[in-house]
């Protein structure tokens, strides 16, 4: 077996790997699996065309510690999230700050923990994929490790009216702790779920959390999913989805990133069913000291797809945006529709933003739009708001939220617009302040 | 109340006005008539506060204030309304937000208690049914898929909102049709008052048979050539503006 260069990250998270190895032998081949494609791969560089823009020589120094038993965690922190909701608090699911009195019927949630314990052979399948990729040491990792996750699974027919929310909350306390989490949602045919995904921060903590969300659409299902990141500022987030859509299915899907140190998001979907449909938006916001890095890999792979993406992003202050927005319609996928654009602010010249649209088409009679813009605040609007009196901060806020805003739209479920939306207000309002 | 003496300004290498005079009393309606290129927009724009000028010679006075001092919000809060030729969609912003932020902000600059919504609400529809707008257009994004009549409009229903004391209007009865130029000339009507001036820039008389006039001014070439009463509007809709270049005294642009 080829080993990649070691480094204090990889050694740490390998001896964690030995330790959950032993646990539970009938997950032990698949665990192995997982951590031997993690330990060829390696921390991935920016020699790598997908991490170009991304440097880990910061994060492969580091050491983190295996998540601790259950952390205390204020109820105050989740009050402002509705029930239904899920808590994982520091890798581990919190009952006390989780409320589930309200779950829909028809809506199967269990924990990774319990399938794990109670069927492992269901869930060694889920550990083990991937493991042949260069480029997922990562999602590798998690396959060694990941112990905690939500899985959601929604009966052929069944349409959940009332959103879920999931929380996942780091919290400080002392160590540097990696988390390895891996969700899943199942939706059977013609079944509907909306999910929120809250990931917050409790406490100036600078904890590694590594997700992996694996999604799966049956025919004419509908999923709608938000995922707010709104972690501490010193916390680094990897996470990639992964989502099959049969046939008819749509996936209407919305992240926030608004937190962290870093946050790198990989968004893998493939259209596998005729008429599949994708609505993806999203908004980063970079500043501080952030990167935010997300990368779109949509794949049409069956005929009369179609996707639609609007991300938007702001850089200010030291704050950097990476935004690649992927998209191949393959051979025979003819008829499909695939429509992106990615706007951006820059308001500080130490901020950065770099954006790539790429479009690979291989398919005849597609409709393909995209477009990447980095900008300014509109001087014209800007002297139109002050010359009716509103001052220059306050006019550049209202430009700014409304610029991000556009994005929330993609939800179509009002309610849950106003909510994310006021987030992102309260959000972009202590980013104003902290600018003056 | 306005002051303007030997105005001069560039934008860039240009001189766009070159020794601008002119003085507006209260309760005035000065209209600024001339040809395309003259700088009677670039005159609005330096009233409001628009940024890419600078003044290279004179001074404006407003109500005793160095207007050329001040930033455009604080104009616009002394009282200074310029309504835009071409107003700006701004998208997510909604009107509504957008106008009651501006009211609450001019409010708080000159010492005044905020208007919350409620109140708002109420003076709205107290202007919109003397302006006969439909309300819809309160619940869209600022301008955005707005006919050129309803952007119009909208600026003359800011302009009752805020209740200036010298209210610009650069070209409003630009590319209205006949209809919606005698709505937009009976809202500015309404608003005449003893306190209230207007400067009324526009290319064309046919606004001045609506708006009428106490004084009219031609500006060419940079500078006023010409003042005098309505008639004199209705001498330039006869002779066109070659004439004004007659008056463009020799050696005036050196």
């Amino acid at each position: 077996m080829s080993t990649a260069a070691t480094s204090p990250l990889v050694e740490a998270l390998d001896a964690q790997a030995a330790a959950m190895a032993e646990a539970t032998p009938l997950l032990a081949p698949a665990r192995a699996l997982a951590r031997e494609a993690a330990l060829a791969h390696g921390v991935p560089t920016t020699r790598q065309e997908r991490w170009k823009y991304t440097a880990l020589r910061a994060l492969a120094a580091r050491r983190f510690e295996a998540p601790a038993a259950l952390v205390d965690v204020d109820l105050k922190v989740v009050a402002d999230i509705p029930a239904p909701r899920l808590v994982i608090a520091n890798g581990r699911y919190a009952p006390a700050l989780s409320d589930l009195h309200a779950l829909p019927e028809g809506l199967r949630v269990r924990l990774l923990s319990e399938v794990l314990r109670d069927a492992p052979t269901e869930a060694a399948g889920w550990l083990a994929s991937d493991t042949e990729a260069a480029d997922a040491a990562f999602q590798q990792w998690n396959g060694a490790l990941a112990d905690e996750g939500f899985v959601l699974e929604v009966e052929p027919g069944v349409r959940v009216a009332s959103p879920l929310h999931l929380v996942v909350i780091g919290v400080e306390d002392g160590t540097d702790r990696a988390f390895h989490l891996r969700h899943r949602i199942v939706l059977g045919a013609g079944a509907a779920l909306t999910v929120a995904k809250h990931h917050l921060g409790a406490g100036a903590h600078r904890h590694l959390l590594n997700t992996v969300l694996q999604v799966e659409l049956g025919e004419g299902a509908t999923l709608t999913q938000a995922r707010v990141q709104q972690e501490s500022d010193g916390a680094t987030l990897v996470q990639r989805t992964q989502a099959t859509l049969g046939a008819n299915a749509h996936y209407r899907r919305l992240d926030l990133e608004l937190g962290g140190a870093l946050s790198r998001h990989e968004l893998d979907v493939a259209l596998a069913g005729e008429g599949a449909q994708l609505d993806a938006n999203g908004v980063l916001l970079a500043d501080g000291r952030r990167h935010i890095d997300t990368r779109l890999g949509i794949e049409h792979r069956a005929r009369d797809t179609r996707c639609e993406l609007t991300w938007r992003g702001l850089g200010a202050q030291r704050g950097r945006a990476v935004f690649h927005g992927g998209i191949l319609i393959a051979e025979g996928a003819d008829g499909s529709n695939a429509a992106l654009s990615n706007k951006n602010l820059l308001l500080d010249d130490g901020a950065e933003i770099d954006t790539q649209p790429v479009l690979v088409i291989h398919a005849d009679d597609v409709q393909a739009a995209h477009g990447a813009t980095v900008g300014r605040l509109d001087d014209t609007a800007l002297f139109y708001l002050r010359a009716r009196g509103v001052p220059l901060a306050e006019a550049a806020a209202m430009l700014t939220a409304a610029f991000l805003r556009e994005p929330l739209a993609v939800l179509a479920n009002e309610a849950l617009e106003a909510t994310l939306g006021a987030m992102l207000d309260a959000r972009l309002a202590s980013a104003a302040a902290s600018r003056e | 109340m306005l002051k303007i003496d030997n105005l001069h300004v560039r934008a860039g290498s240009r001189e766009i006005l070159k020794g601008l005079s002119l003085e507006v009393a209260p309760g005035q309606v000065h209209a600024i008539m001339g040809p395309n290129g003259a700088g009677k927009s670039t005159l609005g724009h330096i009233l409001a506060g628009r940024d890419g000028y600078e003044v290279t010679e004179g001074s404006v006075t407003y109500q005793g204030k160095d207007l050329l001092a001040l930033e455009p919000e604080e104009r616009a809060a002394e009282g200074v309304f310029l309504a835009f030729q071409y107003p700006v969609e701004i998208p997510g912003v909604n009107n509504t937000y957008f106008l009651r932020a501006a009211l609450n902000a001019q409010r708080k600059y000159r010492g005044e208690p905020e208007i919350d919504s409620m109140g708002f609400l109420k003076l709205v529809r107290q202007k919109l049914s003397v302006l006969h707008i439909k309300d819809e257009l309160l619940n869209r994004a600022v301008n955005v898929g707005f006919s050129g009549g309803e952007k119009k409009r909208n600026e003359i229903f800011q302009l009752a909102v805020l209740e200036p004391t010298l209210a610009i209007l650069d070209e409003t009865d630009s590319g209205l049709d006949i209809d919606a130029l005698k709505l937009v000339a009976e809202g500015v009507n309404l608003m005449r008052s003893p306190e209230r001036s207007f400067l009324v820039v526009t290319h064309y008389q046919r606004l001045l048979d609506y708006i009428k006039p106490d004084v009219v001014h031609v500006l060419a070439d940079g500078r006023i050539v010409e003042s005098g009463g309505p008639e004199l509007a209705l001498e330039l809709e006869q002779h066109g503006y070659s004439w004004v270049k007659d008056r463009i005294a020799p050696g005036a642009s050196a």
